[in-house]
């Protein structure tokens, strides 16, 4: 190879690496763009929020009844524990039947049948509704005819299971089909019948899955609001939550902030502030949970 | 020897009375009585021998598509039977009748009679999870369970219900398993730290918790390296005291080393040419299979001109 001949390859070379690069830089700088959009968007709200309501939060806040009358005494003491409420029956509810349906579609459902097939693309389909049908599906069925709860905490979490039952469902499906093939049937062949296998073998396998799908389901219903105004939840209640669920008015965190923030008094307001760094800062808890529950727990197959 | 092998019946019954104490093989690590066990290979004469499987015309067919057909050959009881065959020539998909695994795919249909001490296994009577209670599998895949290696050779007995001290049952499916010394100080540990050529003796050992007729082995060898291989198969000739076994290999010289009797099969394409059906070619005596074949099909993929 002459002198000129690498003179020649090394420059071309050179080009093709150097408007590589350009491209490289250009795009990693629009894959920046991107996050920082969300990043600095979701920071500037927190921020906001915090230097709004941070002088708010004391244990007075947590524990004393919200009052019109005197928003500056004012605590969120029954809209807290009316959300804790909620997220209990929630899961109660969703959790029996949610992994329930799961386990019958991966496990027993026939695909080739019309009707298996009709209840897969229904649930793909009420993943999709709006929350505000659900709202109005449980005002409609659950607080009046023909199950006449009433607007009580059952009813509201009964209609916050049927908006997120679709997240449990899809999440548990793919978790019990993450388990592999291989551990069913070395399960079958031992002589362990279906039932064994599922309870023993397959649900074990795939409960951390299935509880980081519960809670991000959960966290999704803690924030809902459209659903608990139609269906009875109350902004400003002084008395927390009846023990029974079938009794009593209940408040719960969304509302009172939706109420507090609608209100004119600047005061009443602000307690909309507090409210949602006291959402936020159980979101995050739940979020985090779900985060080391795949962490510590999920099953390298 | 012969006194041995006339007596094993005997001890398995006696071993099931009293639900699964004793029955474990002599446990020798002695060349010369291993060379012995090989040299009696197929000595046995042919009055002696017990029928355990009697396959009459069994064929399998995927949504209409047969992968197997026209299979008929007797599996005789403690022997090691090997079915070898080119790939996509239905021998896992045969072997997986015999305890009715193929139960699992939907789509997959069962003709002809896998008769099992004189029972069909697909006759309307039987329940499926009776029959692979009696009829242990090993797969090509180790696939122990995501527990300890003291739960995963427990889960069988457990639901099967076996009564007796669940230490002592692990302990001697272990022993069994010759992988007894190797973990006894980490029974509690985790399974998926072991070796692979270890796991796959846990699923051996797993296997033979439950007390089983017949061992069913499809492939167990093809993702371990050699010595863990020859451990496996030293433990397969020690096995054939007390059970009889059936296994699936691609490894020829295994096959010729390990088994008593081998079934060749091959691949046929249908007259329409679309359709890929396996068939046995020959089934004989292995000494008889590998040195002096009847099928020309046969000596050319045993001797290594195809396949």
């Amino acid at each position: 190879m002459s002198v000129a001949e690498v003179e020649i390859t090394r420059k071309a070379v050179e080009r093709g690496a150097r408007g590589e690069q350009v491209r490289e830089l250009a795009f990693r700088a629009a894959l920046l763009f991107s996050v920082g959009f969300g990043f600095i968007a979701l920071a500037v709200l927190l921020v906001d929020v915090t230097i709004d309501g941070a002088s708010l939060i004391s244990y007075d806040f947590l524990t004393k009844f919200p009052s019109v009358i005197f928003p500056e005494r004012s605590g969120i003491s029954s809209a807290l524990q009316g959300t804790l409420y909620l997220m209990v029956l929630t899961a109660v509810f969703i959790v029996p039947v949610g992994v329930a349906t799961a386990v019958y579609l991966e496990e027993y459902a026939d695909r080739e049948r019309w009707w298996n097939r009709l209840i897969e693309v229904n649930i793909q389909n009420l993943a999709a509704v709006p929350s505000i049908v659900y709202g109005i599906l449980g005002l409609a069925f659950i607080v009046r005819q023909p199950l006449s709860l009433g607007p009580v905490v059952l009813a509201g979490a009964l209609t916050l299971g049927l908006l997120v039952l679709p997240v449990v469902i899809v999440v548990s499906r793919e978790a019990i089909r993450a388990v592999p093939s291989s551990i069913r049937e070395g399960s079958m062949a031992l002589g362990a019948t279906h039932w064994q296998t599922i309870w023993k073998q397959t649900l074990p396998g795939a409960l951390p899955g299935i509880a980081t799908g519960v809670i991000l389901a959960l966290s999704r219903a803690i924030g809902e609001t459209a659903p608990l105004i139609l269906v009875g939840a109350v902004a400003f209640v002084p008395f927390n939550p009846d023990p029974n669920p079938a009794t009593g008015q209940y408040s719960a965190i969304p509302t009172i902030i939706l109420s507090s923030v609608s209100n004119s008094d600047p005061e009443i307001q602000a307690l909309a502030s507090g409210a949602i760094i006291v959402l936020m800062a159980i979101l995050l808890v739940m979020n985090a949970g779900a985060v080391y529950l795949r962490n510590r727990y999920e099953q390298k197959w | 020897m012969a006194d041995r092998v006339t007596q094993e019946p005997e001890n398995r019954e006696a071993a099931e009375a009293a639900t699964g104490s004793g029955g474990a093989p002599a446990m020798t690590g002695d060349a010369e009585i291993q060379a012995q066990k090989l040299e009696a290979k197929g000595q046995k004469p042919a009055g002696k021998r017990d029928a355990i499987f009697d396959l009459e015309d069994v064929g399998v067919a995927y949504g209409g598509t047969p992968a197997v057909r026209e299979v008929n050959f007797p599996v005789y009881e403690h022997e090691i039977t090997a079915l070898i065959g080119p790939s996509g020539c239905g021998k896992s998909t045969l072997i997986r009748c015999l305890n009715r695994m193929n139960d699992l795919i939907p789509a997959a249909t069962v003709t002809g009679k896998v008769n099992y001490h004189g029972q069909d296994l697909y006759g309307d009577d039987i329940d499926s999870v009776q029959v692979r209670k009696r009829i242990g599998m090993v797969f090509q895949k180790p696939n122990p369970f995501p527990k300890s290696i003291y739960d995963n050779i427990a889960f069988g007995p457990r639901v099967l219900g076996q009564k007796g001290d669940m230490d002592e049952i692990v302990e001697r499916a272990l022993r069994r398993g010759a992988l007894w010394d190797e973990v006894k100080d980490r029974l509690k540990t985790n399974a998926f730290g072991m070796s692979g050529g270890q796991q796959q003796r846990l699923c051996i050992a797993r296997a033979l918790a439950t007390d089983p007729d017949v061992l069913l082995m499809d492939e167990p060898c093809s993702a371990l390296d050699p010595i863990s291989t020859g451990r496996i198969e030293d433990l397969m000739i020690e096995l054939r005291e007390s059970y009889s076994i059936v296994i699936v290999t691609h490894n020829m010289q295994q096959a010729a080393r390990v088994s008593n009797m081998t079934a060749f099969f091959t691949v046929e394409l249908d007259a329409d040419e679309k359709h890929r059906t396996g068939r046995v070619v020959e089934y004989d005596d292995t000494e008889k299979v590998f040195t002096n074949p009847s099928d020309e099909r046969t000596e050319a993929y045993v001797t290594g001109k195809v396949g």
